[in-house]
């Protein structure tokens, strides 16, 4: 039996978006939209947080989206596109950020993917991941400390050490924890349109 | 369909603002906010904001509703600077700032249907309609997810895990559930992204559009007030002393 | 529009990450306008060989593929926007919120202009009978009008070719009428090509006139259905096709012991912000060992009824007891829940909540405080009675679906409890597991453990059940 296989090009090009990337990332950034939204009303976000470095720990959570999603299609621009998504969907739900989110979105997706740009795309593994939420962090604290100025009351001292939490807490929670997410997923065998799901041996 | 809870869009066709002019007016509002943090430019603006809102199809009631999560994040903002360090000043005029920041946006959120909203970003701006409909198709699954995690719920309960009464084991019951719901939800947008090419979505066809967004004057007009309302308060802002330039 | 031809030049194909092939040296022709049914046992390769007529199977990264697929003379991935294709689940179909916007979905894609559009959504709104307007949402329409609305979303683009993959099985009986009688008018109206996959056979023999059956990846029977069916019924049903004419034996009267394992006193149901009960008061009590069938249209309340009696939903007024503890069985914790009753729910995945088959069969007993060698025993022993000892190590979510029907039966006994309560256990599964699951039951009620199921399903219910209890906007019907 003579067999043909489709073959790309041998040529390497940027991969193109498949409808199922953009309709999956869309719906796990609307997940994460909706996590977000619930996570500034959570007993432990109202009682703790205001107190830095640990505002920015439990602020790290808004960062999930981005990581999550580039992990699962490995594509680029998936950072920046599901932490917008998310930061779109979690605004319409109704926050009390308004659509300051949208920036927020912007900024933290782009942190994240400029981890996943600098290896080229083509790094998936863990370290990568670290760096990513690092750098969404990094991110988020930039906004919301100094562009939006919410803690235009707090000292240098105490700003800086919430740049410090958040990186900190950002590759633990948006690194360590998005690619161990996305791996139990690759497990139960969901992500099987992906390359991320596609790690299996010969059955 | 709107997510602001509970509230149904009204869907009027015609008569109404086009999506991108509430977008336009959005960021046309964030500029100069975005360049000064002083309380005058965003005073005008929040003035003007709450008198046109119920003008522009946002009732007090619907204001209220939408508009009470900003007040409770400006509570949280105040108690924060105030426990941490005491020292209060400058927190109105970023208070003043993050309403006036808001108010498009929550115009935008209220009045607008998804679908018109996707239209518009396809038609007037030549947004890739592959993740405009993508994603817009994706948010319909959003529902079904939420139905899914009550049956969720049962389930766990029946197989005998419940909730205990340690944070531990509440973040392991949720964790799992949110695990599941990720689970189905890709499964979804699977089957959902292969219903969607075979329809013809990855044609390379030039698509069409059943729905045409248009444009009235009524968009110019409201773009161009939005305009001149920025511009006045920006003036006022300056010529009072008040303008203070953020980066400088 | 007229009807594409079909051709299959020893066609095989074979996914990414497998060994076997799916489908191999397949040849068949369908002339224009045929109506096709394909059968086979699971991994027979008719999904394979649908999705490849539907021309989704491309691209090194699916797999590979021998031999030619043809629709209309030209590859089936080139041909695929002459296709249409009709899933199971009908909420993954419809992709707007809309109805009418919905169906001028697949128009909109193909670049057909506007002032067509929508003569076109009405014509296949009309062709499939679909019974509300432009206007209505999709997300208050039931099963079966989704299906058809889906159809009609599949007809809007002139398709030759129709591909049903199993359109009925996440229906009731209502619904895949529904979606039966759409079907059979839209071919009648566009003359096109179908070919259908379905388990329930016996009610689209009306509208077939090939059967194709496939086993192992190659042909196995080819003809009129009356062919086929005469000639390989015993092949047939091996591989789990419900083959027509196949008379399922009642249960036979047993005596019952009178021991109770439940007892419902007046429960009643009200859905929040609800006016009227769902269910109203009703009174019943289950005896060891019977096995009751809760039946009705859709709307009639036996979800809701066996959710008071498995303690997950709590009754308005009234309450449910099993005779182990005073607390109604709603209040119960959940780990003592668990001592009283199991439940079986509609989706096995819903239930999943470990990462092997065997953490989730030895879950429910180390929950009831069992001993580890006792649990471990238990599980073994269910994994071998339900012949899953293979796949112990294998991560729930991978199982077919016949193994996952399976194994969430199994987790609901692996704390042996009294009680069980099963929502819709057979829903869309082949002969087989209907067979294997039904055989299961029927031990287990052989054994002294009471049963209670809400089921669509006459045969299955006449085949099981001791007693029936049919009901009717909220109350069990005299």
């Amino acid at each position: 039996m003579t067999a043909t296989s489709h073959s790309a090009p041998a040529v390497a090009r940027i991969p193109r978006w498949r409808t199922v990337d953009i309709v999956v990332t869309s719906v796990v950034a609307a997940m994460f939209g909706a996590l977000y939204w619930a996570w500034q009303y959570m007993p432990i976000t109202q009682m703790f947080g205001f107190f830095p470095p640990f505002a920015a720990l439990l602020n790290t959570v808004w960062l999930m989206a981005g990581p999550v999603g580039a992990l699962i299609v490995r594509k680029p621009g998936a950072a920046i596109y599901t932490e917008m998504v998310a930061a779109l969907f979690e605004a319409l739900i109704g926050t009390h950020w308004g659509t300051s989110v949208l920036v927020y979105g912007l900024v933290e997706g782009a942190g994240a993917e400029l981890a996943f740009l600098l290896f080229a795309y083509r790094v998936w593994r863990l370290p990568v991941a670290l760096l990513s939420g690092a750098l969404a962090g990094a991110a988020m604290a930039l906004l919301d400390v100094w562009i939006y100025r919410y803690y235009t009351g707090w000292s240098l001292g105490y700003q800086l050490s919430y740049l410090a939490a958040a990186v900190a807490g950002g590759a633990i929670v948006a690194g360590a924890l998005s690619w161990y997410l996305v791996r139990a997923m690759a497990a139960t065998g969901v992500l099987a349109p992906f390359a991320s799901g596609r790690r299996q041996r010969l059955i | 369909m709107t997510l602001v809870l509970g509230a149904p869009v009204v869907r009027r066709r015609g008569g109404t603002l086009n999506p991108t002019s509430k977008v336009l007016a959005m960021a046309v509002v964030a500029v100069p906010l975005f360049l000064s943090t002083d309380a005058v430019t965003s005073g005008i603006m929040v003035a003007v904001e709450l008198v046109a809102l119920p003008l522009l199809g946002v009732g007090p009631r619907m204001l209220g509703r939408a508009g009470a999560p900003i007040l409770f994040g400006l509570a949280g903002i105040w108690l924060a600077n105030w426990i941490v360090s005491g020292n209060l000043s400058g927190l109105v005029a970023v208070s003043l700032r993050l309403v006036a920041l808001g108010l498009p946006g929550l115009l935008l959120v209220v009045t607008t249907d998804p679908v018109d909203l996707a239209d518009a970003l396809v038609q007037r701006w030549h947004v890739s309609p592959r993740f405009a409909y993508g994603a817009l198709a994706a948010l319909r699954l959003i529902p079904l997810l939420i139905d899914e995690v009550q049956t969720m719920r049962r389930a766990r309960r029946a197989r005998g895990i419940g909730a205990g009464w340690t944070p531990v084991s509440w973040a392991r019951l949720t964790g799992g559930l949110l695990f599941g719901m990720l689970v189905q939800a890709i499964r979804r947008g699977v089957r959902l992204a292969a219903a969607m090419d075979s329809r013809g979505f990855d044609s390379a066809a030039e698509r069409t559009f059943a729905r045409q967004s248009t444009v009235t004057w009524r968009d110019h007009l409201f773009v161009l007030a939005t305009a001149i309302v920025v511009a006045v308060a920006v003036a006022v802002s300056m010529a009072t002393g008040h303008w203070h330039l953020l980066f400088s | 529009m007229s009807g594409a031809t079909l051709l299959a030049r020893r066609w095989g194909w074979r996914y990414a990450g497998r060994r076997a092939w799916a489908v191999g040296n397949l040849d068949l022709t369908v002339p224009a306008g045929q109506r096709v049914l394909l059968l086979g046992a699971s991994g027979s390769g008719k999904s394979t060989l649908l999705v490849g007529l539907g021309g989704l199977l491309h691209g090194q990264e699916s797999g590979q593929a021998a031999g030619e697929l043809l629709v209309d003379g030209v590859p089936a991935y080139e041909a695929r926007h002459r296709t249409g294709f009709l899933l199971q689940d009908p909420d993954s179909q419809l992709v707007m919120s809309r109805s009418g916007d919905d169906v001028a979905f697949g128009p909109e894609c193909h670049g057909v202009p506007p002032d067509q559009i929508w003569p076109r959504v009405d014509e296949a709104m009309d062709a499939v009978g679909f019974g509300y307007g432009r206007d209505r949402p999709t997300a208050a329409l039931s099963g079966g009008e989704k299906q058809r609305l889906a159809l009609a979303g599949q007809l809007a683009n002139r398709p030759g070719l129709l591909l049903l993959d199993e359109p009925t099985a996440n229906l009731d009986p209502e619904g895949a009428a529904l979606v039966r009688e759409a079907v059979a008018a839209a071919v009648a109206a566009t003359a096109s090509t179908l070919v259908v996959v379905e388990h329930r056979v016996e009610e689209w023999l009306p509208i077939i006139d090939r059967v194709v059956v496939l086993g192992d990846g190659e042909l196995v029977a080819d003809g009129p259905p009356d062919e086929v069916f005469g000639r390989h019924r015993d092949a047939l049903e091996r591989m789990g096709v419900w083959v027509p004419g196949t008379v399922v034996r009642a249960a036979a009267p047993r005596t019952v012991a009178t021991t109770p394992v439940l007892r419902a006193d007046a429960v009643s149901y009200r859905h929040r912000g609800a006016l009227f009960d769902a269910v109203r008061a009703t009174t019943l009590s289950l005896r060891a060992g019977e096995a009751l069938a809760v039946v009705g249209p859709n709307g009639s309340g036996k979800t809701t009824l066996a959710m008071m009696l498995a303690g997950l939903a709590r009754p308005r007024t009234g309450s449910v007891l099993a005779p182990d503890a005073n607390r109604p069985l709603h209040r119960r914790r959940p780990a003592s829940l668990v001592r009283a009753v199991g439940t079986v729910f509609q989706q096995p995945e819903h239930q999943f909540v470990r990462s092997t088959v065997r953490d989730e069969l030895v879950q429910a007993p180390k929950r009831l405080g069992w001993s580890a060698e006792r649990s471990a025993a238990r599980a073994d022993d269910l994994l071998d009675r339900l012949g899953l000892t293979v796949l112990a190590e294998a991560n729930p979510f991978t199982l077919s679906g016949g193994q996952q029907r399976r194994l969430s039966v199994a987790t609901a006994l692996s704390g042996a409890p009294p009680a069980l309560v099963l929502d819709e256990p057979t829903f869309g599964q082949d002969a087989r597991t209907w067979r294997e699951l039904l055989r299961l039951l029927e031990e287990v009620r052989d054994a002294g453990t009471a049963l209670v199921t809400v089921s669509h399903d006459r045969a299955f219910v006449t085949a099981l059940a001791d007693r029936v209890l049919p009901m009717a906007d909220g109350m069990v019907a005299a």
